[in-house]
């Protein structure tokens, strides 16, 4: 469970890492920021993952929250970020609730491969979309703060802050949820939904919570990342993009929230670091390092974390 | 075949390592440089479907270009050395990967690498969305071989520029070629990738053939997934109308497959097929394409390509190089390059030989005119950032005495001919008819 | 009538290339439970193969029909070589492991051979049309139909009765039905299943690199062949039910008629009517159309 100290703790870091903005270079904030997008949906996939859910399709949300933010600029002339970002958020949320009455009634690989099918349905109404662009896709227009509108390296700052406001809130969040009656049914539910239904609890339900929470992360993921690329386009929603992200989380391991972000951030900075090294094989590096975590670190980088900790709380219990 | 490519890679890298040892001797022997060296990113398609057609021809054509300019032995009126006289150190990234990863690719470049410019892009996709992050770091931008009108046409901007024109010549100018062969033509059909390129390309024929031949009616639309492969179905289906034409803008993997499969089924025996992008797999497929197909190469270049000088010394030092003939996105890169050194050049004599800063490069490339290797290039339109060039079609024979593919009945459409008058979108001038187009 | 003709021709031919590349992977899953996102590089190597295989065949001007045989063998070989490593190397450490992992496994082994591909076999694409053109063509109500194309046809019904006749007739084939319904029961009934997993992940590799190798001749050889048929296999296997032969012979026949329909009747459906078929088959029959119900274990 959270505590009022870890809260306060985590806020510090983050407000650290915020003070420290101006004085780092703009290309690696521009590189947290877009990393921090996709921890918000690895965030998400988490909570599914400890349920034993894995979705191949999780770009469905993303694509709509970065579609959101696109289209309500375009379309509407909303420009303020905070009305994008929950905009975006309400639309993946929405989206969710309404696919989540079909696809919370599967698991395992079935929930995988129709979530896949979704999302890619998705994809090919954009590439259809030729008024958006079709595999083009379209620009986002710059976005205001409170009516502020900060350019240049003050609008990369901007977007930086608000991405690590953004993770606080999703770290309180997940962190809270997961610690709640319903997050921690999760590992029930994984081991056998029977037992869980037997309980007088509907696993279905529990699963449409779930999907919906996690969508609305990966909808707050795209729409950051939408704002950050100041680009959208089709392949947001492809199935590669959701596997990627599953990549990340495979990568961050279910056990801690901020291994999400911390994760996602690693694995910006080896594939940055892969296409500078090696411009020709840096898939190569990548999938080098997801095969190594695999077989090395099988419970992913946030089991190092945290190992110390469970080890004492195990004590602690025993 | 594999074993020779296997070798010809090595000694690719084998040159490249070396030219990179070589290079600071030779700058300080030929130029004495006072000028700091101009770090240019190069972006192209490294790996993935694209890297074979387009991507890599591109960074080949970068690698010579940058090699001789540095070395002063590009000819007249390029034989300077460098960029006024600064050495050029090329950094190449691959532009394989999603959008936000070229984005992110493109800060590092500007911000962490410190590149003075880049030249890149063959998606459009992805020059759409690097262009506003160019704005954004007053970065100055060429892109070399992406196609869509819209970089310029939606709104203008001052640090990105495109020598190469945009797709909007390539689909009128195949109408013209089509309705020169086929005047009488009664209806045609049209089989195009289903992504932004297929989907653009058909539109602008479509277009383009209502406002030459009013009376011609479409017969088939099809639009299979891109990379699809398996085409039988749509083959089927164009076998079973009677249209004389059939149009696609298909290259490289999909083009390949589809002369193949067409081929075997007999379709080119009913309808003419009209390539856009033929250019690129016709040396590589030879005898499989029947005499006839109309072939385009998105500008007059490879065998299209006049016999200037320029012309003659780029595919020697092409062919010594890599044992084979460049291919248009070669020629694209090559003469964005070669954009990119008139601008820079031009800015530089402007401040008596000093070199130019940023925003007197991007003042110089406004409007400039220069001389490509297979055409004059004027960067007439989208605000001076847009160039405008003459496109060629020709009918595809093969010789079979030499075993050689070639290209006869070649026309030369001038840039007007073809292109929009700089205040008009490309849609509206397609739509109104085409007016005030030159054509002789 | 001639539109008839086509939608059924056109549908089995797609059919026919779906199933080959989709047998492989439904058969892993089955036995293995293992969803192999590297069965997309077992099918990119099988053709980078047969179009080298072909190539050098052809080159040295030898009959046309041994063509075929060379295509073959360069896919059974590395089929089984590429098989043979990835399971004795990397896949047996994580037998027992969460199902998710062993896809994410396979995903990076994906993303690793996907340029070990380029570095083997450079970006150019790779072309080998003799067996496909030399084959010819003959017409039918009309409609000209490729040769190679309906022998795939014919390969495609041949391979579905072999493996029918595999699984119910031979000795292996009740050892994998065991292997199939309950590993742990199997395995203490002697059923030396390490073995059996083996084989069964070889014999995958080598469909997997079949399926590339006869499609090679078709189409022009590029890197990046295998993102755009895992899908396609996968949705094909879920339609079918994951694991069931029977279910992807039928998921590939209902996808290649419908696509076909989808071609002639409404072009603009093409682009979604696999996803479309997948998704509908799913909300009808969660599990695919051809799968055992699972025991409930309390």
């Amino acid at each position: 469970m959270m505590t009022g100290l870890r809260i306060l703790l985590g806020a510090a870091i983050l407000g650290g890492l915020g003070a420290a903005a101006p004085f780092t270079p703009l290309w690696l904030i521009s590189l947290v920021t877009l990393a921090m997008s996709t921890g918000l949906v690895v965030c998400g996939l988490i909570i599914l993952w400890r349920g034993g859910l894995v979705p191949f399709g999780q770009a469905l949300f993303f694509a709509t929250g970065a579609y959101t933010v696109a289209l309500s600029g375009r379309w509407f002339g909303v420009t303020d970020a905070f009305l994008l970002i929950a905009l975006a958020v309400i639309m993946a949320a929405l989206v969710a609730f309404v696919v989540g009455f079909l696809l919370a009634q599967y698991r395992e690989i079935f929930f995988a491969m129709l979530s896949l099918a979704l999302s890619m349905i998705l994809y090919g109404v954009l590439v259809k979309s030729e008024t958006l662009g079709s595999t083009d896709g379209v620009n986002v227009a710059q976005a205001s703060f409170f009516g502020m509108k900060p350019r240049g390296p003050g609008y990369t700052f901007a977007l930086f802050w608000l991405a690590l406001g953004m993770v606080f809130l999703a770290w309180v969040g997940v962190s809270a949820y997961l610690g709640s009656i319903a997050g921690q049914l999760a590992g029930a539910i994984r081991d056998n939904e029977i037992r869980v239904e037997y309980l007088g609890i509907s696993v279905t339900r529990l699963v449409h919570l779930k999907l919906t929470i996690s969508a609305a992360l990966a909808g707050a993921g795209g729409a950051l990342a939408a704002l950050s690329i100041s680009h959208v386009d089709p392949q947001m929603a492809y199935w590669t993009t959701s596997g990627g992200f599953v990549f990340v989380t495979i990568l961050a391991g279910a056990a801690s929230v901020p291994a999400a972000f911390l994760g996602a951030l690693l694995f910006e900075i080896v594939r940055t670091i892969a296409v500078a090294l090696l411009p020709g094989g840096w898939q190569l590096i990548l999938g080098s390092v997801l095969l190594l975590t695999i077989l090395f670190v099988p419970e992913g980088l946030g089991s190092l974390m945290i190992r110390k900790r469970a080890t004492i709380s195990e004590k602690g219990a025993a | 075949m594999q074993r020779t490519s296997v070798r010809a890679c090595l000694a690719r890298k084998v040159s490249a390592a070396l030219l990179l040892t070589a290079l600071p001797v030779a700058a300080v022997a030929q130029t004495a440089p006072t000028a700091e060296p101009v770090k240019l990113g190069i972006v192209s398609f490294l790996t993935g479907p694209a890297a074979g057609p387009f991507g890599i021809p591109g960074r080949n054509s970068a690698e010579i270009m940058i090699e001789m300019l540095n070395a002063g032995k590009v000819p007249a009126p390029y034989a300077t050395p460098g960029l006024a006289g600064a050495k050029i150190v090329p950094k190449y990234v691959d532009e394989a990967g999603s959008t936000a990863n070229q984005v992110t690719e493109f800060r590092n470049l500007v911000q962490r690498d410190g590149v003075n410019a880049t030249v890149g892009y063959v998606s459009s996709g992805n020059c759409l969305a690097v262009a506003p992050v160019a704005e954004e770091l007053k970065a100055l931008t060429v892109f070399f071989d992406c196609g869509t009108p819209r970089i310029f046409e939606e709104k203008p901007l001052k640090y990105v520029f495109r020598a190469t024109p945009h797709a909007t010549m390539d689909s009128v100018g195949a109408a013209r070629y089509v309705l020169k062969k086929f005047p009488d033509l009664a209806s045609y059909s049209g089989i195009n990738q289903n992504y932004a390129w297929g989907q653009d390309s058909w539109r602008d024929f479509v277009a383009a053939m209502k406002a030459l031949a009013p009376k011609a009616t479409v017969d088939k639309e099809l639009l299979p997934k891109l990379f699809a492969g398996e085409f039988g179905a749509e083959i089927s289906a164009l076998l079973t109308t009677n249209s004389k034409i059939v149009h696609s803008s298909f290259w490289n993997g999909d083009l390949e497959s589809f002369i193949v499969q067409n081929g075997a089924r007999g379709l080119p025996a009913r309808s003419t097929m009209v390539y856009t992008a033929g250019e690129t797999a016709m040396f590589r497929l030879g005898g499989k394409i029947p005499d006839g197909t109309i072939i385009g190469a998105r500008g007059p270049h490879g065998v299209m390509a006049p016999d200037t000088p320029l012309n003659k010394w780029f595919r020697g030092v092409y062919e010594d190089r890599f044992a084979t003939a460049p291919t248009y996105p070669a020629y694209h890169m090559a003469q964005s390059i070669l954009g990119l050194k008139s601008a820079w050049d031009k800015a530089a004599a402007a401040k008596g030989g000093q070199q130019p800063a940023i925003d007197d490069v991007v003042k110089a490339f406004e409007g400039i005119e220069f001389e490509g290797p297979s055409a004059k290039i004027r960067m007439a339109i989208g605000n001076g950032h847009q160039g405008i060039a003459d496109i060629a079609y020709g009918s595809f024979r093969f010789n079979k005495a030499e075993g050689k593919a070639e290209i006869v009945d070649v026309v030369r459409y001038p840039a007007e001919c073809v292109n929009p008058p700089a205040n008009m979108t490309s849609t509206a001038w397609l739509e109104a008819g085409m007016p005030g187009a030159k054509c002789n | 009538m001639i539109t008839v003709i086509a939608i059924v021709t056109d549908g089995l031919v797609y059919a026919a290339w779906l199933f080959v590349v989709a047998i492989g992977l439904t058969l892993i899953f089955g036995v293995m439970k293992i969803l192999n996102v590297a069965h997309g590089a077992f099918y990119a190597f099988g053709a980078y193969a047969a179009a080298t295989a072909i190539g050098l065949y052809f080159d040295r001007g030898w009959p046309v029909a041994g063509g075929y045989l060379a295509i073959a063998t360069a896919a059974i070989a590395i089929g089984l070589v590429m098989g043979y490593i990835l399971e004795r190397v990397f896949l047996r450490r994580v037998y027992g492991r969460d199902e998710v992992v062993v896809v994410l496994i396979t995903y990076a082994l994906f993303l690793i051979l996907e340029d070990v591909l380029i570095l083997i076999w450079g970006t150019d694409g790779r072309s080998a049309y003799q067996p496909y053109t030399e084959a010819g063509s003959f017409t039918v109500g009309g409609l000209p139909l490729s040769v190679y194309d309906i022998g795939l046809v014919g390969f495609a019904g041949l391979l579905a009765i072999a493996a029918s006749y595999t699984i119910k007739k031979t000795t292996f084939g009740r050892l994998l039905t065991a292997v199939i319904y309950d590993r742990e029961t199997a395995a203490a009934f002697g059923v030396d299943v390490s073995r059996v997993y083996t084989v069964t992940f070889l014999v995958g590799a080598v469909l997997g690199a079949l399926g590339g190798a006869l499609t090679a001749p078709k189409i022009s050889v590029t890197p990046g062949l295998g993102v755009e048929v895992i899908v396609l296999a996968f949705a094909v296997v879920a339609i079918g039910g994951m694991g069931s032969m029977e279910g992807a012979l039928v998921g590939a026949l209902i996808v290649g008629l419908f696509r076909a329909g989808a071609v002639h009747l409404i072009p603009q459906l093409e682009l979604f009517s696999i996803y479309a078929v997948m998704a509908l088959v799913l909300v009808f029959r969660p599990q695919g159309l051809f799968s055992r119900a699972q025991p409930r274990k309390i």
